[in-house]
């Protein structure tokens, strides 16, 4: 029974995990970019989420919708600002510039949210089930939080397959210069990518913190990296990669704190990265890399 | 075009050693003796203007001391709260007429909760002028001030830095419990008072705070009858879910959970726990303080946690700190505060004792409050008839107090 | 052929001449003590930091491949000298002496680290492989925090679960506690060894680069495929400069451990975070550009601690002058713009020399 229970705050975290890599994998896959802020606006989102409703009293709706506006705008606007004028420049250049960027809203936010923790109340009001004669409990972010990311899953991927703005990114993705010449412009498709990227970031933001009730200017960062991971595990830029690296990064982690050692959780996750990318070098769903003589 | 860019840096770096070389100014909250004027300079690395306070000090003239806390990064509330309770004493004891005339003045800087830039920050204040130091805030940028100050025969007072070698050197005095003695402390009473015989810990192993106590406690455990049936780390880069360790706890069937932790995570594991329907007794030490602060909390999640702590707001002797600090910073002050006010006093007492002279040097400050310390007895927030012995550690009692309908009690 | 090796030897020699520079004014300054205790506190931490940005630059700039988990291998260095230098202390009492080998055995150390993780890591390409590194670095940090080593009479004990489950004799001690890490370091590091070990970090890779092997592993960032088919063993030179570069990280990871009473495993000294820290100065400095490493290394450890008089707004600054810089420097754009505004000066000059005339 302890091991079900295990087994489904692993899928939990896991199901976090992914919705941020695919905010991560969709902008890796189309400006060919590590965007190191992101897990930032996931901080961003929660703070959002979190003046709308435990500050002004408005209803969680409300508060996601505002936090989806809030982070959309930051993102495109981020992107406008800071990455746009660095195309065509080195791709170690504009790593430097989201880092840049991630500190700026980590200390943005200090300033104007102080450095004291605030705890989170949950957006989900879907009640927690009872199994097993009360001996296994799945609490209600847990199931709100798995099925949102199987939602967001499944559209976005007839999103991209069905629409002509992800056929373009799809284009963009492939070869930029070639999407360029069929008329797509480039620069709204990547545009319209970090959007995407960072209204994920925010319901991500709002179910990381009602999951685990802590914020701070720093929330994101952690979680960032490890989805980060995720992304790589199951091959960056496929977004069905982006779901089963995260969700298996989730398992794992949860399991190895329960049954090897809670202190070296994080030494076991990154070993797997280390042990998978050895045999595939592109992640689990990468696409092969054919290298051109 | 490289060229350019060589040059512009090498003059960037000129310009910086020129900087290096002028004083700093850092955040000098100067107060007067009829208002409190708060004058912040601020000197983006050139000369700064001449202290403010020695047109409007006393006949006494000014002393110095330096704050020294994690102002900004992940450990910041503690810095800031620490910087807090240094400034409030300090105006308090101004509008009061300073120490025998000399007023005090306080500069807090920034240590990123990082050994190197502790001792950055450190050195920052030397440049100011400081005569005596109040911090680091936590405990390995301390040890790491600690051999600095020892080196420059400063004296340095920690409000919080409670590992065991922050207190070393012999110029190093602290106003918190050693990190051994609170988990001894904890297993005592909880055996004493016979809270629970099968016991869970959950602890930071990427702390020293916390897995020095965890330590103590453990090896104080077996002689107090207690059964350690979980005993659960987590990691400064996984401190937000603690479901694992909560429901390993709850499998073993504990009846109380020792958190040797900080509030900040301990607001988290009480929200899970709640939702895991898992309610033992949570138990927490100094740490645990200020976990009624947390923003948002809803203080029925606390409701039962017993803790061991110097200070509490409750308290009839803290009233008063606690309405000043509330009123100056729009926040109830945590046991950081409270041993950061303490330690200012401390040296109000030790100036008083030894008096010592506003200009004196520090090494002459440290000399004369290495003795001075060891004779002042101290009413303090953290503790009544706080005396210290030569070894720099307090002597004060620890009190147990529970949350009951979201206040302190006490027990 | 030979004009070109001449403009290299000067420009290695400005490089030299720069360091030795540096640490004359600031000697100079000592003596008339003209100097602040920040500044003087700051110098061991510039020279760490500019061994640090040289070395990443030999695996970023000159063998072309990013690695985010540099800190990692000055952790390794840092644990490993000072443990060496803690051990010893009743074997050799002279605390050069220890330092000393300290230096050598946490380079060392450091070194044969760089060639386990090299092997499987060099096999990847571009982010996989910073990834890797990344994780590699988080491994290391997260091993080192559960490390408990402890001497007494009967030799050496070690566990990861706490000092308790050392089983110590009466009088032994704890070498290194887990998280707190190691205490008690002798504060052996001065800037005149910081300098020396900078000068010799710069002797090394210089030489390196302006080598046969240096030339090689320039091939193979520029062309692998085109490398490997004149017969350049890929894996042997990347290796070669990846194990380089963790040696010396390991060997600014000893003065760093030399330099504070107290050595923790935490995020903010060795976590990813560090490594990208050190990846700023290399990428501000500029790629292969080793005199550009130690320059932005000193300005950019220097700059958050002069803008301390700024109080709360000093990290906010701090980003958005990175910012700013990476746009200004990198931008094509903005790369246009001072092409523009250079030629026009060039331009004028050129006129009104012609005036001169």
């Amino acid at each position: 029974m302890s091991f079900l229970s295990y087994l489904i705050s692993g899928i939990s975290l896991g199901s976090i995990y992914a919705i941020i890599a695919l905010g991560y994998t969709m902008v890796y896959g189309i400006a060919r970019m590590l965007n190191f802020a992101h897990g930032d606006i996931i901080m961003v989102g929660g703070f959002a989420v979190f003046t709308m409703v435990s500050t002004l009293g408005m209803a969680p709706m409300v508060g996601i919708l505002t936090a989806v506006i809030v982070c959309t705008a930051l993102g495109v606007t981020i992107e406008f600002v800071a990455y746009r004028p660095l195309r065509g420049a080195s791709s170690l250049a504009v790593l430097i510039t989201a880092i840049g960027v991630s500190y700026l809203l980590q200390n943005l936010a200090l300033l104007i949210f102080g450095s004291n923790a605030r705890q989170f109340t949950s957006v989900v009001t879907v009640p927690g089930l009872k199994l097993a004669g009360g001996r296994l409990a799945i609490s209600g972010e847990t199931i709100v939080t798995v099925a949102v990311c199987l939602v967001i899953m499944v559209s976005l991927t007839a999103f991209i397959n069905k629409t002509r703005i992800g056929q373009a990114m799809l284009a963009v993705s492939e070869d930029r210069g070639a999407a360029t010449l069929m008329g797509i412009n480039v620069n709204k498709t990547i545009a319209i990518t970090f959007a995407i990227g960072s209204a994920l970031a925010a319901i991500a933001g709002a179910l990381l913190c009602s999951t685990y009730p802590s914020l701070t200017p720093y929330t994101g960062s952690m979680p960032g990296i490890k989805a980060f991971v995720a992304a790589v595990f199951g091959g960056i830029g496929s977004i069905p990669g982006a779901l089963l690296g995260g969700i298996i990064l989730g398992v794992v982690e949860n399991l190895s704190k329960a049954y090897i050692s809670s202190q070296l959780s994080d030494a076991i996750v990154f070993s797997m990265l280390i042990v998978i990318l050895f045999v595939r070098p592109t992640g689990i769903l990468g696409k092969k890399i054919n290298e051109k003589v | 075009m490289k060229k350019l860019i060589a040059f512009g840096l090498t003059a960037a770096m000129v310009a910086s050693l020129a900087a290096c070389g002028s004083s700093e100014g850092g955040n000098k909250t100067t107060a007067a003796a009829g208002g409190d004027t708060t004058t912040t300079t601020a000197a983006a690395g050139g000369e700064t203007a001449p202290a403010a306070a020695d047109g409007q000090g006393a006949a006494g003239g000014t002393f110095k001391i330096g704050v020294i806390g994690p102002l900004t990064g992940p450990a910041a509330a503690y810095g800031i709260a620490v910087q807090n309770g240094a400034d409030l004493a300090v105006k308090e004891i101004n509008a009061a007429g300073g120490v025998n005339g000399i007023m005090l003045e306080a500069n807090a800087q920034d240590d990123e909760h990082d050994a190197q830039k502790s001792v950055n920050a450190y050195n920052t204040l030397k440049d100011w002028g400081a005569q005596a130091i109040v911090g680091s805030t936590t405990s390995d940028p301390c040890i790491a001030v600690a051999a600095e100050t020892s080196n420059d025969n400063m004296f340095q007072i920690t409000p919080s830095g409670s590992a065991v070698e922050c207190v070393t050197p012999d110029n190093v005095f602290r106003v918190c419990f050693a990190d051994p003695d609170q988990g001894t402390a904890s297993a005592v009473y909880i055996g004493e008072n016979k809270l629970a015989a099968k016991v869970a810990v959950i602890y930071d192993s990427s702390t020293t705070y916390s897995s020095g106590i965890r330590e103590a406690f453990v090896k104080e455990a077996g002689s107090q009858g207690l059964e350690i049936v979980a005993d659960e780390a987590f990691t400064a880069d996984n401190a937000t879910d603690f479901s694992v360790q909560l429901d390993k706890a709850k499998e073993a069937g504990a009846e109380l959970v020792f958190l040797p932790i900080y509030y900040q995570e301990a607001s988290v594991i009480l929200k899970q726990a709640k939702d895991k329907d898992f309610s033992p007794i949570f138990f927490g030490c100094d740490g645990m303080d200020g976990i009624l602060t947390v923003k948002n909390f809803d203080t029925s999640l606390a409701e039962g946690l017993m803790l061991l702590t110097p200070f509490s707001t409750t308290e009839e002797s803290s009233k008063a700190f606690t309405e000043a600090y509330v009123a100056a910073y729009g926040i109830e002050p945590n046991q950081f505060a409270a041993d950061s006010y303490d330690a200012v006093y401390a040296i109000k007492a030790a100036m008083e004792k030894s008096g010592i002279a506003a200009d004196a040097a520090p090494s002459d400050v440290c000399e004369a409050f290495k003795t001075a310390m060891t004779q002042i007895s101290i009413d303090g927030l953290t503790g009544a008839g706080m005396t210290w012995n030569a070894a720099g550690e307090p002597d004060k009692a620890p009190k147990a107090v529970k949350i009951v309908n979201g206040v302190y009690e006490m027990q | 052929m030979k004009a070109k090796k001449n403009k290299q030897l000067i420009q290695n020699g400005i490089t030299y001449a720069m360091v030795i520079g540096f640490w004359a004014v600031i000697q100079l300054l000592t003596a008339g003590g003209h100097i602040s205790s920040l500044m003087k506190g700051l110098l061991v931490p510039l020279c760490i930091y500019a061994i640090l940005a040289v070395s990443l630059n030999l695996t970023v700039g000159i063998l072309g491949e990013l690695s985010l988990g540099h800190a990692g291998f000055m952790c390794v260095g840092a644990f490993t000298g000072a443990f060496l230098t803690r051990c010893m202390e009743t074997a050799i009492p002279s605390v050069g002496l220890r330092f000393f080998l300290a230096l050598v055995a946490g380079a060392a150390v450091a070194g044969v680290f760089g060639i386990l993780i090299g092997i499987p890591v060099l096999r990847l390409k571009g982010d996989y492989l910073a990834i890797v590194t990344l994780a590699f670095g988080e491994i290391i940090k997260n091993l080192i925090n559960v490390m408990f080593i402890g001497k007494d009479s009967r030799g050496f004990h070690f566990s990861i679960k706490d000092s308790l489950s050392l089983g110590l004799e009466e009088g032994g001690v704890v070498l290194v506690k887990g998280a707190q890490g190691i205490t008690g370091t002798p504060r052996a590091a001065t800037f005149t060894i910081g300098i020396l070990l900078l000068l010799l970090t710069l002797v090394i890779v210089l030489n390196l680069i302006n080598s046969r092997t240096g030339r090689a592993i320039m091939a193979i960032r520029d062309n692998r495929i085109a490398a490997e088919s004149i017969g350049i063993n890929i894996t042997k030179y990347k290796l070669m400069a990846f194990s380089v570069s963790a040696a010396l990280a390991g060997m600014a990871g000893v003065l760093y451990a030399h330099s504070l009473a107290t050595l923790a495993a935490t995020s903010a000294n060795f976590g990813y975070n560090k490594s990208i820290m050190i990846l700023v100065f290399v990428v501000l400095g500029g790629l292969g550009n080793i005199r550009g490493s130690v320059i932005a290394a000193i300005v950019l450890t220097a700059l958050p601690e002069l803008l301390r008089g700024l109080n709360d707004y000093r990290m906010l600054i701090y980003a958005v002058v990175l910012i700013v810089m990476m746009l200004f420097n990198s931008s094509p754009k903005a790369i246009e713009l001072r092409a523009v505004v250079m030629d026009k000066i060039r331009h004028r000059q050129s006129e009104s020399a012609a005036k001169e005339a």
